[in-house]
């Protein structure tokens, strides 16, 4: 063994991009030395800015132990931003490699492209996908079903850092060694250690493994609040329908998520112990993997989109003025998608070799999960009529969901159908069928949600120009990216190929890129968008906290909302529980009497835990004992230390509940009540003029 | 005036080049260029798919842009009825519909799955060739049993006739494809799978690996040249006489990971390296050994 071996493990100088650019100078080593040097740039630019604003204290009391739900929601939105930017980026450059590759090896080396293709789904699917639609469920859910917090609130801290570990193992991979080059779902033997020797794959283990588990504990945390939580009167029945969405999320998440958490410790099994459980030799076999895997992946699918549908039936109604069409068939039909979803996942291979009957049943099944999502399109459009529709920026993303939504369910379909599938398997039809999915119903949902929610997050509005031009952008930039690749597969072009042999390809490869740009275009609108928006704060504030005339309970409190939400907790009486309310006009009603509020005292636990996970998955990453065991017995002392905690909460004066709370409805009954019409004007205070 | 028709010329003529290179794509290779049976069937099995689809989701896509213009916010004559929420018409339509159309498709499905299940093989006169294929990195070997014959990176087809092409992977997961012909199939470590296909017209088709497996993975594609049966017997007869035999010491080579340039032929093959291949990658690690599936 080498001297130092007990110190650093695996760990050398040539994990370094920066010296491999050095000793192996390529555009691609630069891109990829250049990318790490941006990571480490931009961690110590935040360093700097941390201590130089003397915020350290503020963050560390205000928001990384805060167990406030709110707060917890806000950071995963913002690991969520953070690491969209980086899959953004490595889409163009995928897509400029592919343009470039025609009949040419284009200036990316395959390992490199490769390795683009992993971490681009990989930070996708679990660093972008998974923290949005977290944050936003964190934020919003408690609010809606009246409650002031999450049944666990130390649970969410904890799941917070876990996913944020498992995003900064990830970001380390850029610095420090290489990241997987089997793509998102890590088919062994290709990652076993026989064809992977690297430490890649065990970075994605690692990333992975922290964020499933992060993930279940999420699902528990949200279900159980949901059974436990709701305001008096708030029967499931009345509950919004984004309450019903994530409470099926939920559900899929603490099923689907185990056999990812098992897959993935399987695998490093055999990595890490010479199991063989899916080696090519030895009795292993990969298809348990592949069973394994996608036994989470199809409902993973599920768990990413059915929070968007509960956004788009919150926006939908919301800015036509209507209380939603079918609410109780939108329910079924999400249970029944929820059922439905882990009985497909076979979907993901037909080409293993099994018999037609197997295909045949689970191709209908997959056909099956069609007649509830129609179902849904069709409720929201019937929403729509006879509504007074605002064309605001959450309601276009809204809109261009349903249309794109539709083609991919009609693609969805094809690919349902095994005889067909076996032509466009692994194809770029493929490709393009799941981000046709999974860009409208996940990420313009998130978009929407971020444009919807953000005033009663933050007291201000966003600029609605640059929402605008933000959603011009991703709209037709969706379908120049998207819509070459199906023709591009029915043509023969398959997924991960990082150069192509066919001249022929150029063309549609040059609009699939100029799709790409624009695509990152729009995701630039929205950062400029929230940075004018920061800047002419004043003009947009909203501080009574209804600026869309809402109608569920998280508009019926000021915005931002207290930590402890409602001063007292609202009586529901009926479905859409804040528009039944103005309707009344026992809105904004003076309690008679207020009471002390318990709520969760702030705790290190979430962060040292997640410091020591990240610490530990890098220690077994690089094979260094004594950090792994560090990190381990951090973590279990943590766990251990917090038992002996037994003050957990702290008491808020009723006193200052109601001063808060008076000074708060004095501001409701001096501002004036705005028309829908005056919506985007700075008239627009936050207190509605209600619609009917 | 002028401005705005040469825009419309020049976006016409866009659209016209456009549309045609889609369709010169198309016509070149892939689903829309079928040279089988099989191919052509899963091709309009897959136009009845969209055209049964298109009877749920057109009405979608006429209705909304009406709804919209119709409610948008300024058109006060229209409508408003706030606390709508149910019909039960329309709730039978939306539910009904979509359950007319899958229970179609599904009909469909289970039909042509069976029809088009590729370990079935397709009825002919004569019985069909087999070919044992073994996925390499980053290569296609391709065994004829009965000739005694081998090639990397080429397989020849008799036209008419179908071929059975027994698969499997000598390192990790891949999948067999000539889309011309129409299916793919995995080729996975330690198993054999099959896939029938028959070309009916005679021609050179693209075949390649479609699952990623590494550095050369771009790189692996074969030729599938399908020839009239006469020709094909006299390829596999020139093969045997003039070409090296596929030896123990040659296998070996093939399965170190490489890209090759040009296809290469084997006059005659040693042993069974097809079988040997997939015993030895089931063998050990406490299981006993078994024969291969359904040995030759």
């Amino acid at each position: 063994m080498e001297d130092g071996y007990w110190l650093l493990g695996r760990l050398d100088w040539q994990a370094l991009p920066f010296v491999r650019a050095w000793r192996h100078p390529s555009v691609s080593e630069w891109i990829g030395a250049g990318a790490g040097g941006l990571v480490v740039i931009a961690a110590l630019a935040v360093l700097v800015m941390l201590t130089r604003r003397k915020a350290w204290r503020r963050l560390w009391d205000g928001w990384l132990t805060s167990l406030d739900h709110k707060k917890i929601g806000i950071m995963y939105v913002v690991i969520a931003l953070v690491m969209l930017t980086r899959a953004l980026i490595e889409a163009v450059l995928m897509r400029m490699q592919q343009f470039a590759a025609v009949g040419d090896p284009g200036f990316l080396s395959p390992e490199h492209f490769s390795q683009l293709f992993s971490t681009h789904g990989t930070v996708m699917i679990f660093f972008m996908a998974m923290p949005f639609l977290t944050g936003i469920i964190n934020y919003v859910m408690p609010l809606q079903i009246g409650a002031r917090d999450v049944s666990f609130p130390l649970l969410n801290s904890i799941s917070l850092m876990l996913t944020a570990a498992g995003a900064a193992l990830v970001m380390i991979s850029l610095v420090v060694g290489q990241f997987s080059t089997g793509g998102w779902s890590a088919y062994p033997p290709y990652t076993g250690i026989q064809f992977s020797p690297g430490v890649g794959p065990d970075y994605w283990i690692w990333a992975v493994t922290l964020s499933s588990i992060a993930s279940t504990l999420s699902g528990l945390n949200f279900a159980v609040t949901i059974y436990k939580e709701r305001a008096p009167g708030m029967t499931l029945f009345r509950m919004p329908l984004f309450c019903w969405t994530t409470l099926c999320t939920s559900i899929l998440m603490i099923f689907a998520m185990a056999p990812l958490t098992v897959a993935s410790l399987m695998l490093a099994l055999d990595r890490y112990a010479g199991f063989h459980f899916f080696t090519a030799e030895a009795g292993g076999n990969l298809m348990n993997y592949a069973n394994l895997f996608w036994l989470f992946g199809h409902p993973e699918v599920y768990i990413l989109i059915l929070p968007a549908f509960g956004v788009y039936s919150s926006v939908i109604s919301t800015y036509s003025g209507k209380t939603l069409y079918g609410y109780k068939s939108l329910v079924y039909a999400t249970l029944a998608i929820a059922v439905l979803s882990f009985t497909v996942w076979l979907h993901h291979f037909f080409t293993m070799g099994q018999t037609a009957n197997v295909n045949a049943i689970f191709g209908i099944a997959t056909m099956l999960i069609g007649v509830p999502t129609g179902v849904k399109v069709y409720d929201w459009l019937l929403t729509l009529l006879r509504g007074r529709i605002r064309f605001t920026a959450p309601m276009l993303f809204s809109i261009m969901f349903l249309v794109t939504f539709v083609v991919g369910g009609i693609t969805g379909v094809i690919l349902a159908n095994p005889p067909v599938d076996f032509v466009v398997h692994n194809s770029l039809f493929l490709v393009a069928h799941f981000h046709n999915m999974l860009i409208p119903g996940l990420l313009f949902g998130m978009i929407a949600a971020t444009q919807h929610w953000f005033p009663k997050a933050f007291g201000f509005r966003l600029d609605e120009t640059w929402g605008k031009i933000s959603f011009w952008c991703w709209a037709v930039g969706f379908y120049l990216a998207f819509m070459p690749l199906y023709a591009l597969g029915l043509m023969g072009a398959m997924r991960r190929t990082s150069e192509w042999l066919r001249p022929d390809y150029s063309p549609l490869m040059l609009i699939a890129l100029l799709g790409a740009l624009l695509l990152f275009a729009g995701f630039v609108s929205l950062l400029v968008q929230l940075g004018v928006s920061v800047r002419h704060r004043d003009r947009y504030r909203v501080p009574v906290g209804d600026p869309w005339d809402g109608h569920s309970l998280e508009w019926a409190t000021s915005a931002p909302p207290p930590e402890y939400n409602f001063a007292l907790i609202p009586r529901v009486e009926a479905r859409d529980a804040f528009r039944q309310m103005k309707r009344r006009g026992i809105a904004y009603a003076r309690p008679e009497a207020y009471t002390d509020i318990a709520m969760p005292k702030n705790s290190a636990v979430g962060p040292i835990i997640g410091l020591a996970g990240a610490g530990l998955g890098f220690a077994l990453t690089w094979h260094i004992g004594w950090l792994a065991v560090l990190g381990f017995s951090v973590i279990v002392g943590a766990v251990i230390a917090r038992s002996f905690v037994r003050e957990t909460e702290r008491l808020i004066p009723a006193a200052s509940v109601r001063e808060h709370h008076e000074r708060w409805l004095d501001a409701v009954a001096a501002t004036p009540r705005v028309p829908r019409v005056q919506e985007l004007c700075p008239s627009n205070r936050g207190h509605a003029e209600p619609m009917a | 005036m002028r401005v705005s028709s040469r825009w419309t010329r020049n976006s016409r003529s866009l659209l016209a080049a456009v549309s045609g290179l889609l369709l010169s794509g198309c016509a070149d290779y892939g689903l829309f260029a079928a040279a089988g049976p099989v191919a052509e069937a899963q091709r309009s099995h897959l136009l009845l798919i969209v055209g049964w689809m298109l009877v749920v989701s057109l009405p979608l896509f006429v209705a909304l842009p009406f709804v919209l213009w119709r409610y948008r916010q300024r058109n006060r004559k229209a409508d408003y009825r706030p606390d709508w929420e149910f019909s039960r018409l329309l709730e039978t339509l939306i539910w009904g519909l979509p359950i007319v159309v899958v229970s179609v498709l599904g009909y469909e499905a289970w039909r042509q799955t069976y029809r088009l299940d590729p370990y079935r093989p397709i009825p002919a006169d004569r019985p069909p060739v087999e070919i044992q294929v073994v996925g390499m990195d980053w290569k296609w070997l391709f065994i004829y049993p009965a000739a005694g014959v081998a090639a990397v990176n080429e397989v020849i087809l008799p036209v008419g006739r179908p071929v059975r092409f027994r698969l499997t992977s000598a390192t990790v997961l891949q999948s067999f494809m000539i889309p011309r012909l129409g299916g793919q199939m995995y080729a996975m470590p330690g198993m054999v799978s099959q896939l029938n296909l028959i070309a009916t017209r005679a021609g050179e088709y693209r075949g390649l690996n479609t699952q990623f497996n590494g550095e050369g993975f771009a790189r692996q594609k074969f030729i599938a040249r399908a020839v009239s049966e006469a020709r094909y017997r006299q390829l596999l007869a020139g093969m045997a006489a003039t070409e090296a035999a596929l030896d123990a010491a040659t296998l070996a080579r093939l399965r170190r990971a490489s890209v090759l340039d040009s296809p290469l032929r084997f006059g005659s093959v040693d042993g069974d390296p097809f079988n040997a291949i997939v015993a030895q990658l089931r063998r050990g690690g406490g299981y006993a050994f078994t024969p291969a599936v359904g040995a030759r």
